[in-house]
């Protein structure tokens, strides 16, 4: 095996023990070893919950339930969910009809068992949730859960979010859940690119925005109550932030010449952003308010899509077209300790993983005349600078947005034809196509 | 002085042929086979004309670009040069086919020039400002990832300073654009620094900077969606706009 080879297998290994689990004795023993397996996934299995009343409503929304709950435990990237085949006849609805051994043994092997039941009374849906070890039959409950709300599907889908968000936070290291998470893109379905808004999964793509213009770039605040974006409705490129709890427009200052592609800090008191007010795009911070203007970045050419480190907060990645092709450089948050990162290609928009320890951005690794590279979206360890290619299939990949979770990245792709939204496990795997109508790009996850 | 310069000739010749002489003396030392040497790079090409469509008597200016070529022809003029501009004033709509032959193959591209009948002068009216402008001031083109103003480019904005000049009441706005090749934002700060280029040439040359507006569109708004260079060369652009 080549050096070259040799260390790409070493740091996939690394960044798959990183991202997926938080142990950090668990990955330095990854390194070392160098084994080359994977972390092992919990094998975890999920009957269909029983449906525990005889309301006509009922059948629907267990299936919606259903459906839902097996989607967000399989998307995890944390599970080796056992296929349902291999279930026993007899599924239980609750512990009286739990048989472990049933479980535990071949054919579903399995570790843990996921199972429940739902009922509709009157106006309510109430669903009874468990989680069993069942190799541990001295104390098998792991998890025990109750849920009542109104009975509508969007409920059922709600619960079973949240007792899928138990069940990863308890069996994912502790790292809550990512299924009450939105991602925010640009869509153009409507005729005009607008600011919309969908599950992680992808369900209840909404319009947020109705401005009849141009819009790019929403960043979503740490909190998740305002969104920061480029509107060219006033007919200049200006930074706008949006109340999604008013529905409108916040009064904000207009800078003058070209405000782009803003960043929240993680602590929501600050947005990086690139303003051309003095005749070139440089880096700048403002606060939330519109105050306290301040120049980052000094240097002739396109300085753009700056990055929070979302761990420390004191640190920005960012892309400058300083040397000709555009690069990745980070700084820390005063503009002092510029680092390049990329050493060639074509390689833009970068985003920060929550733990600060890697970039994920969009790189041409070879371009120029007679070179038309793809543009995929590339992993980079920040301390060693060693990445991995996350997309091969391809179309130009770009716009990458980590989760809150550290487990999955989403990004636009238009390898089906179009610009459409993709989301993946952080390690390239698991590439599913979340939006279809018209053109949808520029997403971006959620803090929570 | 005819004599004089067939002496020089003659001794550069002599002196040539001793050089070679000598050179054919010297024992080699015999080489290992050299390896292959890698494939000639393809040319490239790619023509614009600004603007392709004009009236009959107005001319237009041709801008090409090639590389790894070494015979370069336009139809209907010529050999040429590997990159340049000229003005040609077609009678016909004209399809002018740029190709460029190099040691890695051929290359071809075209642009095509629409020519209308001029109109009949309008009723003793003059021609409004937005119409003489929209006739006079020509857009600036730039290469790939680029803001640096290329010779044409630099030609097209002379013109337009000295019709500027003369029309000093005349308000526009320099719009910034790119290829739809890269991200959305960092075409967003190119398109900037593209209209910012031209407009430091117009204000260095005179031009009131309160006279003009920039913004940048990057890759929002193309002039030509389909995905080849020239097409894409189109949409790389300073572009003007008269305002109202």
């Amino acid at each position: 095996m080549t050096n070259h080879a040799a260390s790409l297998v070493r740091v996939t290994a690394f960044l798959v023990a990183l991202v997926l689990f938080t142990t950090p004795i668990f990955s330095q023993d990854w390194i070392r070893t160098g084994t080359g397996l994977g972390v092992e996934r919990v094998r975890l299995a999920a009957p269909d919950f029983k449906a525990a009343s005889s309301d006509s409503r009922t059948g629907e929304l267990l299936k919606v339930f259903n459906d839902t709950l097996w989607s967000d435990l399989d998307n995890a990237g944390i599970f080796d969910m056992v296929s349902k085949s291999f279930y026993p006849l007899a599924v239980p609805g609750n512990p009286q009809e739990m048989k472990l051994d049933a479980w535990s043994n071949p054919p579903p092997n399995a570790s843990m068992v996921a199972f429940g039941n739902l009922g509709v009374a009157g106006d309510s849906v109430s669903v009874q949730g468990w989680l069993f070890d069942v190799k541990n039959p001295a104390s098998p409950q792991v998890l025990g859960k109750q849920y009542r709300e109104a009975a509508t599907p969007q409920n059922a889908r709600l619960i079973a979010h949240r007792f899928a968000n138990e069940i990863i936070f308890r069996l994912g290291g502790g790292i809550a859940g990512i299924t009450e998470s939105k991602i925010y893109f640009i869509s153009s379905r409507t005729g005009n690119k607008e600011v919309w808004e969908m599950d992680y999964d992808g369900a209840n793509q909404r319009r947020v925005t109705n401005l009849r213009s141009i819009a790019l770039s929403p960043r979503i605040s740490p909190d998740g109550t305002r969104l920061a974006f480029t509107s060219y409705a006033r007919g200049n490129a200006d930074l706008v932030l949006y109340s999604l709890e008013l529905d409108r427009l916040l009064t904000f200052p207009r800078f003058g010449g070209t405000n782009a592609s803003p960043a929240w800090s993680p602590d929501g008191s600050r947005l990086a952003f690139s303003s051309s007010r003095n005749g070139d795009p440089e880096i700048y911070l403002v606060d939330v308010l519109g105050t306290n203007l301040k120049r980052l970045t000094a240097y002739q050419g396109p300085d753009v899509s700056p990055g929070w480190n979302p761990k420390t907060g004191a640190q920005l990645a960012f892309v400058s077209g300083r040397t000709g092709l555009p690069q990745i450089y980070i700084m820390d948050a005063d503009g002092a300790n510029l680092q390049r990162l990329t050493d060639g290609g074509y390689a833009v928009s970068p985003s920060w993983s929550p733990n600060g320890q890697f970039l994920v951005f969009s790189w041409m690794r070879s371009y120029g005349p007679g070179a038309p590279g793809a543009q995929d979206i590339y992993i980079m360890d920040i301390a060693s600078r060693q990445w991995v290619q996350l997309t091969h299939d391809g179309g130009r990949n770009d716009s990458p947005s980590w989760s809150p979770d550290g487990r999955h990245v989403v990004f636009q792709s238009n390898r089906s034809g179009s610009d459409q939204i993709w989301t993946m496990l952080a390690d390239g795997t698991r590439q599913r196509q979340l939006t279809n109508s018209g053109r949808n790009t520029q997403p971006n996850w959620s803090f929570k | 002085m005819k004599h004089r310069i067939n002496w020089i000739t003659l001794i550069a010749v002599l002196a040539t042929v001793m050089l070679v002489g000598v050179g054919g003396c010297k024992k080699k030392p015999t080489a290992p086979p050299p390896p292959p040497p890698p494939p000639p790079p393809a040319p490239t090409a790619s023509i614009t004309a600004n603007p392709n469509s004009i009236e009959r008597g107005q001319s237009t200016t041709l801008s090409w670009r090639t590389e790894n070529a070494t015979e370069i022809t336009i139809d209907g003029i010529g050999n040429v040069e590997a990159s340049g501009s000229r003005s040609v004033t077609p009678t016909e709509s004209t399809t002018y086919r740029l190709l460029a032959k190099g040691a890695g193959g051929q290359q071809e591209a075209t642009a095509r020039v629409t020519v209308t009948e001029a109109p009949p002068p309008p009723a003793a009216t003059q021609a409004t400002d937005e119409e003489l402008f929209a006739q006079n001031v020509k857009d600036a083109f730039f290469d790939f990832d680029s803001y640096a103003l290329r010779p044409d480019a630099d030609q097209a904005l002379r013109a337009n300073v000295q019709f500027l000049s003369q029309h000093p009441n005349m308000r526009f706005t320099l719009e910034g654009h790119c290829d739809e090749r890269g991200s959305t934002e960092y075409n967003l700060a190119l398109g900037d620094n593209r209209a910012n280029a031209a407009k430091q040439l117009l204000v260095q040359l005179g031009i009131s900077a309160d006279r003009i507006r920039t913004i940048s569109y990057g890759k929002e708004k193309p002039f030509c969606t389909e995905s080849n260079e020239q097409c894409w060369q189109q949409n790389r652009r300073a572009h003007f706009v008269f305002q109202r």
